[in-house]
């Protein structure tokens, strides 16, 4: 029995908790409301889901002080989780840029699109706070089942049918994964609480030969989120099949979500573990499969939602450098900065594809684009700029984004003198030049290739928005990278503690 | 500081042509000769603003005493990575730019008739590509020399790709391919060098003077000059990495191609005396064995490079095909001159790359203008042209012997230094030995060229109403050929800005006593051509 005093307490202390994460409430208030908008003010509905993520972005800013783990060591409030809810709230308020006048072309305009975004962009503010097993799973399905139903958005559209089941079973089978090797961490530890497993695995929880099969069943279960080969397969079919919107959604947020929980599991959970070079070595043949095979597969595509598609597993190939590098030399901040900046040149990307869309016109190939910069410079130099970008060609963002991975996995090696983190780096660079010819292939459509028909852009309000804010940071952000850097040296910082 | 209007003067250089870049974009794109007439004068303003470079150049109060680099901008940048906005030029960055605005308007200039469809575009990145190349011989900082050195890439992809011939799409491609794979390599040794700096005295900065202050180990030099050594040498090109080059000249449109030919391939070499030999300096000598002691695998790059380029280009049928390949071989004469390492060799190296510049330029010029007319570029189509053209045979013998190294003119006087330079040394006196076997080439293929093309009867009908030149395509060629006949007559003017520079270079290579053995440094500066190198070398030349 609990009396009276103990419940008030208990009342108090959740009020008190609740206060912490106030961006994520707003935003479950928000997204609830999004579905009780009358069917005739619907096109009203994308500026109110707006609206909410711009109150959640505020009451983040307020909360941004705090430092702290809130719900019993279930939620852990610090600037890596800051960072990544900032980077999760611009991704979901650019896509809602771009889907409003997309959502309409295609005939699918309603709340509920609206609503199971803003609950998607919920779980991945929680996944990037989550301390605890059982938080980081419940989150990360929350973010998962609204990204299925996302992809299988467009009913009427086979391909959406296909990709989203794909998407789904494929999923099921690695959330078993990954469920399999929390289990087994448990297990091993017992407890949930990534803290608590730290500490088993430094009193010696780490030498049980179990902890090998619970290291691969996690790699597997992350590796499917983020795509990375051979864990990829859904990616290309969910990424073409899906509305273009919802391929950039899914492209950025969860990407970046899997990699806050692949951080917070292996670098402060597993941190003992992760760091020894038997497991850094298993990682680093999966970041030279994912970024190789990824780069070779996509040479072949004309099919631009495809290409992005291998483009992204590509980049989870780089991001994984990072992982590797480890938190002392800087590769938790060059992740940082790379998902961050990658976030707006890859939305710009799929923001141009967006606008080739119209009745009538798929637009999805290369080929759509043939001729673009004859009807259309102004939004064939922005593509130019955003491929060239994802490519790492300076001075754009994406630069800026390679050099941090290049340069941390360089300093891992002037600390340890391992080779392989060198070959790791050759290995990495000469990736980016094999990427480089199948991005330049569509530039090269855009401005070398004379038009066969009318390449007609769909222009609106929402994406010019959308456009203006994903170039001005591509291209500008060299001209004054400090705050970003430092924010993202702080979101280190603070996870190490 | 140098201020012209209240901007630091390497600013405005390097920034007019990006400010015409925007200019142009606003302009509506039907008003053709609006763009032609802005894009001359952005190009002609960027050349007179340049000129205040050379005239204050010794101006002591522009001078760094430390460092004597001149018209230094220093604005911190990126803090936390040690990256600045680093400008400053010393003299062999001087005439590089010198070289890379003349070119430049002359480029410009070239362009009036000879591109008639997208003309917007194609003055808007002339201009843009312009101010990548300053920059690049402008920056001191590593990260801002390496975003400088990328931007000329995506400008110069679209002017091949664009407005080239036949083959563009897949030679600017290739062109792009080949120096990107070089550069990202380079750009892992600049992080190696940069975290060995910081390792060694606890300061991450890219700014290249201070890295050049302490020495590399050896095992870092090796491999960080392998890495510098794809980078630039996929950039001059030296054999083996030379493929790309005939592709992207050939399909590139003339101004393209002298821009190319006259500054782009500069950027591999001034790549290798700026950070290649003065940063690893053991690695350099190991590598072009210096001293004898190990394989000289620079020195058979160099002199494969000239003899396989000469007699690739005997073979050409395509005119501008064989003015590529005598490219090769003219390159690999500056990189020899370079890896020598003596203080005439070094001197002949940096000049020789202005004469390239000049020479190979209107080479490609003059190349040009028959293609104009004509539309072809096989030589077999040619013949008897001095008959129907005079001028354009005047200007096009001029060239030739400029490229062949005839006495008198300026080639001359750059692959003298650089035989001389290099005989100087006795370790690598065979190599200057061979090497006259590229000059012998060299003079039969341009030779061959200038019969076939130029004497004989008009055999071919088409070619009988052909125009000489007129007062604009005769008007590119005025500078060339001064300056061309100035550098072979009084070379001294342009060779005193090389003295300092030089010598650090050669002192950093070979140690800094080597010009204390011999007559006093003053000397040696004040006469860079009775060659303090060749007193030296009569003993084994120091080695650390």
């Amino acid at each position: 029995m609990v009396d009276i005093a103990d419940k008030t307490a208990l009342l108090g202390d959740l009020i008190q908790n609740s206060a912490l994460i106030k961006p994520e409430i707003m935003l479950i208030i928000w997204a609830s409301f999004c579905l009780l908008v009358p069917k005739d003010t619907r096109r009203w509905v994308s500026i109110f889901a707006l609206t909410g993520l711009a109150i959640s972005g505020f009451s983040l800013y307020w909360t941004y002080g705090y430092q702290g783990s809130a719900f019993g060591g279930m939620l852990q409030l610090d600037a890596f989780g800051a960072f990544f809810k900032i980077l999760f709230l611009t991704n979901a308020a650019v896509c809602i840029f771009m889907s409003r006048k997309y959502m309409d072309i295609e005939e699918e305009q309603s709340g509920e699109y609206y609503c199971l975004i803003l609950f998607a962009t919920v779980g991945m503010m929680f996944m990037a706070a989550a301390v605890d097993l059982i938080t980081i799973f419940i989150s990360l399905e929350l973010m998962a089942i609204c990204e299925f139903i996302l992809v299988g958005y467009l009913r009427g559209n086979r391909r959406s049918n296909e990709a989203a089941m794909k998407f789904f079973l494929l999923g099921a089978f690695s959330t078993g994964l990954l469920l399999y090797g929390m289990s087994l961490l448990y297990g091993l530890s017992g407890s949930t609480s990534l803290e608590v497993i730290a500490k088993a695995m430094e009193a010696g929880a780490a030498k049980n030969p179990l902890m090998l099969v619970a290291m691969i069943t996690l790699i597997a279960g992350l590796g499917f989120k983020i795509a990375a080969v051979p864990f990829h397969m859904w990616c290309p079919d969910a990424y073409e099949g899906a509305p273009t919107s919802i391929t950039a959604f899914i492209s950025v947020g969860p990407k970046a979500a899997a990699f806050a929980v692949l951080f917070r599991i292996f670098l402060s959970g597993l941190g003992p573990v992760a760091t020894d070079p038997t497991y850094l070595r298993l990682l680093s043949v999966l970041a030279v499969l994912t970024m190789t095979w990824a780069n070779l597969a996509a040479l072949t595509q004309t099919n631009i939602k495809r290409l992005l598609a291998y483009s992204t597993i590509s980049h989870a190939g780089y991001l994984l450098l990072g992982l590797i590098a480890g938190k002392d030399n800087g590769g938790v901040t060059a992740v940082a900065i790379y998902l961050f900046l990658y976030a707006f040149m890859n939305l710009g990307a799929f923001t141009i594809i967006v606008m080739v869309r119209r009745k009538g016109l798929v637009g999805d190939t290369i080929d759509d684009l043939k001729g673009l910069v004859t009807k259309n410079p102004g939004a064939a130099i922005m593509m130019t700029v955003f491929v060239a970008s994802l490519a790492g060609l300076p001075p754009t963002a994406g630069f800026l984004a390679k050099y941090a991975i290049f340069s941390a996995l360089i300093e891992a090696y002037f600390k340890t003198h391992y080779t392989y983190l060198v070959i790791l780096a050759v290995i990495g660079v000469i990736n980016s030049v094999v990427a480089f010819y199948y991005y330049w292939l569509i530039v090269r459509a855009m401005f070398l290739i004379e038009p066969t028909d009318d390449v007609k852009l769909t222009f609106s309000p929402g994406v010019v928005t959308a456009l203006t804010v994903t170039f001005a940071v591509t291209l500008g952000i060299l001209l004054y990278p400090e705050p970003l850097l430092n924010f993202a040296r702080a979101a280190s910082n603070s996870f190490l503690r | 500081m140098l201020h012209v209007m209240g901007i630091p003067i390497l600013n405005l250089v390097c920034y007019v042509p990006l400010a015409g870049f925007f200019i142009i974009l606003l302009l509506d794109r039907k008003s053709v000769t609006a763009i032609k007439w802005t894009a001359n004068l952005v190009a002609l303003l960027d050349f007179i603003l340049s000129i205040p470079l050379i005239l204050s150049f010794n101006n002591p109060s522009y001078t760094d005493p430390l460092t004597n680099f001149r018209y230094i901008i220093k604005v911190p940048w990126i803090t936390s990575l040690g990256a600045q906005y680093y400008f400053g030029i010393d003299g062999i960055s001087l005439l590089l730019i010198m070289l890379t605005t003349l070119l430049g308007f002359i480029a410009v200039l070239s362009s009036w008739t000879a591109i008639e469809h997208r003309v917007k575009e194609y003055y808007a990145l002339l201009l843009l590509l312009q101010t990548g190349m300053l920059g690049t011989f402008m920056a001191l900082d590593f990260f801002l020399f390496y975003v400088f050195w990328e931007i000329m890439l995506v400008p110069m992809y679209f002017l091949i790709g664009v407005w080239g011939s036949e083959r563009r799409l897949y030679s600017a491609i290739k062109f792009f391919l080949y120096t990107l794979a070089g550069s990202v390599l380079m750009l892992l040794g600049i992080l190696a060098l940069y975290f060995d700096y910081g390792r060694q005295t606890g300061v991450y900065t890219f700014n290249v003077i201070e890295l050049q202050r302490i020495g590399f180990p050896f095992g870092l030099q090796y491999w960080v000059f392998l890495a510098f050594f794809v980078g630039f040498a996929i950039k001059v090109p030296m054999f083996p990495f030379h493929t790309w080059l005939p592709d992207a000249h050939t399909d590139a449109p003339t101004a393209g191609s002298v821009i190319l030919a006259g500054v782009l391939l500069k950027m591999g070499t001034y790549g290798f005396v700026r950070f290649g030999l003065p940063l690893l300096p053991d690695a350099s000598r190991y590598f072009i064995g210096i001293g004898g002691k190990s394989f000289p695998w620079m020195m058979w790059l160099c002199i494969i490079g000239i003899i396989y380029g000469a007699l690739v280009a005997l073979m050409q049928k395509d005119w501008k095909r064989l003015v590529a390949y005598s490219s090769v071989s003219h390159l690999g004469f500056c990189m020899l001159g370079i890896f020598a390492a003596t203080p005439v060799a070094v001197q002949g190296g940096v000049l020789q790359m202005i004469n390239h510049g000049l020479s190979t330029g209107a080479l490609f010029l003059l190349v040009g203008n028959v293609y104009e007319r004509r539309h072809t570029r096989l030589i077999s189509e040619y013949g008897g042209l001095s008959h129907i053209m005079p001028l354009y045979a005047t200007i096009f013998l001029i060239m030739t012997l400029s490229s062949i190294g005839m006495p008198g003119l300026n080639g001359f006087i750059g692959e003298f230094m650089i035989l001389q330079g290099t005989f100087s040394d006795p370790t690598l006196r065979i190599w200057s030995g061979v090497a006259v076997v590229g000059i012998v080439l060299g003079a039969a293929y341009m030779l061959w060229l200038f019969q076939r093309t130029m004497f004989g009867e008009v055999t071919n009908p088409k070619n009988e109403l052909l125009d000489d030149l007129n007062f604009r395509e005769a008007f590119c060629y005025v500078p060339l050929i001064i300056l061309s006949f100035w550098i072979g007559l009084y070379p001294q003017t342009f060779l005193r800005y090389l003295d300092d520079p030089v010598n650090r270079v050669v002192s950093k290579v070979r140690g800094s006593d080597y010009f204390k053995l011999s007559i006093p440094v003053a000397d040696a500066t004040t006469s860079p051509t009775v060659a303090p190198g060749t007193v030296v070398a009569d003993r084994p030349a120091p080695h650390r």
